[in-house]
Formats: C-alpha cells, structure tokens, sequence
C-alpha cells in the first residue's frame, strides 16, 4: 500500500484531567473521501483541531504525506497542503465574495508576503478565483460582501475558501449542518466536484451524505476510534449500531 | 487614462490650485492648508492601521514624532552644510519611522486587540518619557530647532513662503496616497483586510497573522515618520510634544470622525479635525469640549463618519432624489441649529464664568449682548436648546424615511 496521504499514531489530548482525544490511529489514503462520524461530544472537531493545528496534541504523531505536522502552527500545517473549513461559518465578513476567494488563493500559488506588485494585475491568481466562483456557483455574487449572503451561500463560500488553493488533503467540518435538504443536496454535489482527485476527511451528522460521499468510514466515540470500514459494513457493525447509529438515528 | 491615472491628475491638480483660490491664497490660509496636509498624511498611515488592519493604536505618535526629530537633526546638518535639498529631509523621518515601526511593531503586533492598543499606549509613554530624559537627543523641553531656508535650494525653490512648504506637503500628500493605495492592492494588502475580518480564518490560508500585522505596522509606521518629517520642516521646531499622547489621540479622532472604511475618510477627517483646531479655537476657549461632543455624535449617530456620509448623499443625488432629501433637512435643520447655539450659549456662559471669572458677566454672543450673572440667559438657552431638540426628534423620523426613500425607492 503506497504511503497514507494523512497518518494519525495513537494520538491524545487532554485539557487538564479531561481526556478528550485517547489514543487515536488512522490512516487516510490518497485520493480518499473518509467520514467521521460520532455522537456529540465524541472529540470529532477536536480531531480536526489537532490536524489542523489550531491544538497540539498531547502526544502522539499525525503524519501529513509523511511530515510529521503535530504541534505546528495553523500557517504551517495549510502551507504544506492542508485545507479545511468549519462548523461555525468562517469567511471574511467585510470583503467581497470574490476577496475571499482570492485570500484562499495567495499563499498556495506562491504570492505570500508580496508587497511590491498590485493583485489586480496576478492573472493567475484571478483566472483561478474566477473558475473557483463559478465551481461554487457564486459567478453571480462576486462583488457582494461575503457577511450579506444567504446562510448557504456563506457555506459554499467557505468549502471554496477551503478548496481553492488546490490543497491535497481537504477536512471539511459538518459542511451540510443547518441546510434544507435541496441545499445539502447542493453542497453534496459540490463537495464531490470540488473533491475529485483529493483526499477528504469529513465530520459529519447527515447519514445521508456520509453514507453518499464516503468511500471508508471511521467511528469516532468517546475520544476513540470504535472502528473505520467501508460504509456497508459499518451500517452492519453491531457494535456501531449500539453506540451510535441506534440511538442517534432509529 | 487609467481611473488611477485619472484620479492621481485631478488630486495633482486640485492641490495645486488650492492656495490660490481666494479665500485659501493668504499666508494664514496657506499655513492651515500644510497643516492639514501634514495631518491627512498622518491620518491615512494611521487608517492603514486602524481601517484596513483593524488595530487600534494608541500610540501613533511615536512615529510621527520620532520621524520629525530625525528630520530636524538632518536639517541641522544640512543647516552645517551637508548637501541635501530640503524637501528630501522628510525621507529621514520616513525611514526612522520605519526603523521605529520594526522595532516597536514586532513587539506590539504580537497581538491583536485590547493587547494590541495596550503595548502602544504603554510604548507611547515611554517614548515620551524617554524624549524629555535624554535631551541631548530630544532637546528637553524646548526641543529642537532648524532652518529651512539655510540649505541648497533645489529648483529655486527656497522655503522662504509659505506657498512653497505648501507645495512639498501636498507633493509628498501625494506621494503618500499612492503608496497607501498601492499597498492596500497588493497580496500582503488584501490579507491586511483578511485578518481584520477574520485572523483565525487568514491563519488557516497559510497566513501568519502576526506578519501580516507587523508588515502593516511598519509601513504606517514610515508614511507617519514622513508626517513627522514634514512637521519638522514646516514648524522648523520640534519639541516633545509630537511623540506624546494628545497628538496620537488626535489622530484617531481624525480618522474616526473622518470614517474608517473609506480611503479619503482619513483626509476628511485630518481637514476637518484641523480646521476646527485652528479656527473655532480663534472664537471659543471650550473647543476642545465641541470636538469631544463633535466625535462623540459621530460615534453615535454616524459612525461611518463623514465619508459614508458623503457617499450616502452621491448616491442619493446619483438616484436623482436629492429634492425630497433637502424638503426633510429644511425641516431639521433650523431645529438642530437652535439646539447647537441653546447648548452653545449654556457652555460658553459657564466657561466665561469659571475660566476668565476677570471678564466680567456681560458677554455678547451670536451679537446678543447678555449678563451671565442673571437668570434670563440660563433661562433662555436652556429653553431654546430644549426645544431644538424637541423639534429634532420630530424631524428626525422623517429624514429618516426620506434618505429610506432616496436610498431605496
């Protein structure tokens, strides 16, 4: 099996005398769309946070293609291909849908601290914000301020912040939370557009699209992983079934 | 042509014709004209801080002032004989801003905030202390002084007029616009904006705040050195004053006033804060009260302040509707001007009667001959101001919708 794109080893973290995350293991392979799933409180943002950068771990390695990212900060961990979107919509409110897009888009195509050159003039930088617009069919919407749009519109614009830079390993956190169901249906249909090609971890609640999306689920309960398959066999799983499936969606 | 290019000519343009619009074309005028270029080259490298990065500085001064004392000690020189045509001296106060920016901005910039507005407040302090402990540096008190004249002329231009210190504010005005500009177009510009809005979100784009910050920081920091440069070069003088706290007070009045989402709202706000200082504190000892009261109306009732006022009434003449608009203010207007001169009357009968007691109790304002030691003109302003503002709050509603209507049909 060739190297995993996002490697978890036994991996902890506790605030104080609470242990959130014991001792998580997982692999993601390259080019695979893996859900997490789990009841609240499991430790599933936290997960992310982790990966992420936004917490350090306790202990434990988190591999990305083979770099060891734990403990990094979050510039450092999304410099070296990671992207991921949140619960909480988080968008640059005062700037246009186009802004944000093209925020999403400077680092990655190597415009960094720049200074001495006008952005106006980066036709990279544009043509991509551009194509990322209409991917998130916001074409319509480019020069309105990203605080004004409708709640869906701000979650797409969010997964196209995320996805724009061209990062290979994509964590999506409950992209479809709070949507009708036309608009998840919507945002499901842009998470495998936008997805192709890339390795995505997800957090999410709706089973429907974890079950439509997913290529391999993981189990997340109680700051553990309780078991990672294929969907089918985790619909199957009794253990599962107990722990969370029953409960949670009879 | 460009919109830029457009832009830049008109601006070119404007400047230069404003000292000799009648009215605007005595040496008093033309003095309050560099002042307030000095100013709105401050205030736009204060709103890089302020409107476009979102921090709040306390401490602005710092640049400002340290930049004028690094030109009024090259100026010195040059009074000595070292060759550089004086309109180039502020570029030292450009670049000791800027030094001053990179070592006070990184530690500042550490944080955002309420952390952020502390560490300048606190590095404000100390510089001022600092500038009346080393004299040798400072000149104590009594500052620094220079000459403009005594240096190569470049040109012919000798800095004897004040047309002529006009003319290397207003360039260098320029200058500053279009650098201020230009950055805010530029990667590091945008992510200015970015983590204003957003830094936890601009962290997770590969963006390190912090940076961002500082980079900011450092290029207010060299645009407010300029000002200070250029303060040195127009007082000839520079004395502690220009590092301390009411002059970085100043600055963040100007800008809030002015607005801080607009570009020129940092210019407005350093033209009218400067008129107000220079004329209303010609007729009035309790200015400085108006100004308190003036910014705290715009925080409160504008707080786009005077540029979104302006751009709302573009728009409004823009959708043709300008006629309703002015029907309302007709209404509003007399109302609110009896409970200025009401309030107005009340504040100046008490100061006469507390600041300059030797006066005397008769007084004339807005030409009506009064005895502040007797109860009818208390009674009188109380009354008029009373009901100003009553009437106002009738009017107010109905400017309300009419701007509704302007606005949005």
């Amino acid at each position: 099996m060739a190297e995993p794109a996002l490697c978890l080893r036994d991996v902890h973290k506790s605030f104080g005398a609470t242990s959130i995350i014991r001792g998580v293991s997982l692999d993601v392979a390259a080019g695979e769309r893996h859900a997490i799933i789990g009841p609240n409180g499991a430790g599933k943002s936290t997960l992310f946070n982790l990966i992420s950068g936004r917490l350090a771990p306790t202990r434990g390695s988190i591999l990305l293609d083979g770099r060891q990212i734990a403990g990094l900060a979050p510039y450092q961990v999304s410099r070296l291909g990671l992207a991921r979107s949140f619960q909480v919509t988080n968008i640059f409110p005062r700037m246009s849908v186009f802004e944000n897009i093209r925020c999403g888009l400077l680092w990655p195509l190597g415009h960094r601290y720049d200074f001495w050159r006008g952005i106006d003039g980066l036709s990279d930088l544009n043509e991509r914000a551009t194509r990322t617009l209409e991917q998130i069919r916001l074409t319509a919407r480019r020069d309105t301020l990203a605080g004004v749009l409708t709640y869906a519109e701000q979650r797409a614009l969010e997964i196209g912040i995320t996805m724009a830079g061209g990062a290979n390993v994509i964590l999506l956190d409950e992209p479809t939370a709070g949507m009708s169901r036309a608009e998840t249906e919507n945002a499901v249909e842009l998470i495998r557009e936008v997805s192709e090609g890339r390795t995505l971890v997800m957090v999410e609640h709706d089973m429907s699209v974890v079950f439509g999306l997913a290529d391999r689920i993981s189990v997340l309960v109680y700051g553990e992983i309780l078991a990672t398959d294929v969907p089918a066999r985790i619909r199957g799983d009794e253990a599962v079934r107990s722990a969370y499936l029953g409960t949670a969606h009879a | 042509m460009s919109r830029a290019a457009r832009g830049l000519a008109l601006s070119a343009v404007l400047l230069a014709a404003l000292p000799w619009v009648p009215g605007l074309d005595g040496n008093f005028a033309r003095s309050l004209l560099s002042q307030m270029g000095i100013a709105a080259i401050f205030a736009i490298s204060y709103n890089l801080l302020l409107g476009q990065t979102g921090l709040l500085s306390f401490g602005h001064a710092v640049y400002f002032g340290l930049g004028g004392y690094a030109a009024i000690h090259l100026l010195r020189a040059v009074n000595g004989g070292v060759p550089i045509p004086v309109p180039l001296v502020p570029i030292a106060g450009a670049l000791a801003g800027l030094a001053a920016g990179i070592v006070f901005g990184a530690v500042a910039t550490r944080r955002a905030g309420t952390i952020f507005a502390l560490i300048t407040l606190g590095v404000g302090e100390l510089v001022h202390a600092a500038s009346l402990m080393l004299p040798g540096l400072f000149g104590g008190e009594e500052g620094i002084t220079a000459s403009r004249t005594k240096a190569p002329h470049l040109l012919g231009l000798d800095l004897g007029s004040q047309v002529q210190v006009y003319y290397v504010i207003a360039s260098w005005l320029l200058v500053t616009a279009l650098v201020a500009l230009a950055f805010m177009r530029t990667p590091v510009g945008r992510m200015c904006n970015a983590v204003r809005d957003n830094p936890e979100r601009a962290e997770f784009i590969g963006y390190n705040p912090r940076r961002v910050r500082f980079l900011a920081c450092s290029v207010a920091a060299m645009l407010a050195g300029l000002a200070g440069g250029l303060h040195a070069i127009n007082y000839e003088i520079v004395t502690s004053d220009a590092v301390g706290a009411t002059r970085s007070g100043e600055v963040l009045l100007m800008v809030y006033i002015g607005g801080v989402h607009h570009f020129i709202g940092a210019i407005l706000g350093a033209v009218a804060i400067t008129w107000l200082q220079v004329s209303l504190s010609n007729y009035t000892t309790a200015w400085l009260l108006y100004l308190g009261l003036f910014f705290m109306a715009i925080i409160l009732y504008a707080p786009g302040g005077l540029a979104a006022i302006v751009v709302k009434h573009l728009a409004i003449v823009r959708n043709r509707a300008m006629g309703s608009v002015l029907r309302a203010y007709a209404l509003a207007l007399p109302a609110a001007m009896m409970m200025v001169a009401g309030a107005a009357t009340l504040v100046e009968i008490a100061y006469r009667l507390s600041t300059q007691p030797e006066a005397g109790t008769r007084m004339k304002l807005f030409w009506i001959p009064m005895n502040a030691a007797t109860a009818w003109p208390w009674l009188g302003a109380a009354g008029i101001a009373t009901i100003g503002f009553l009437l106002l709050r009738r009017a107010a509603p109905r400017v309300r919708a009419a701007w509704d209507t302007a606005l949005h049909g």
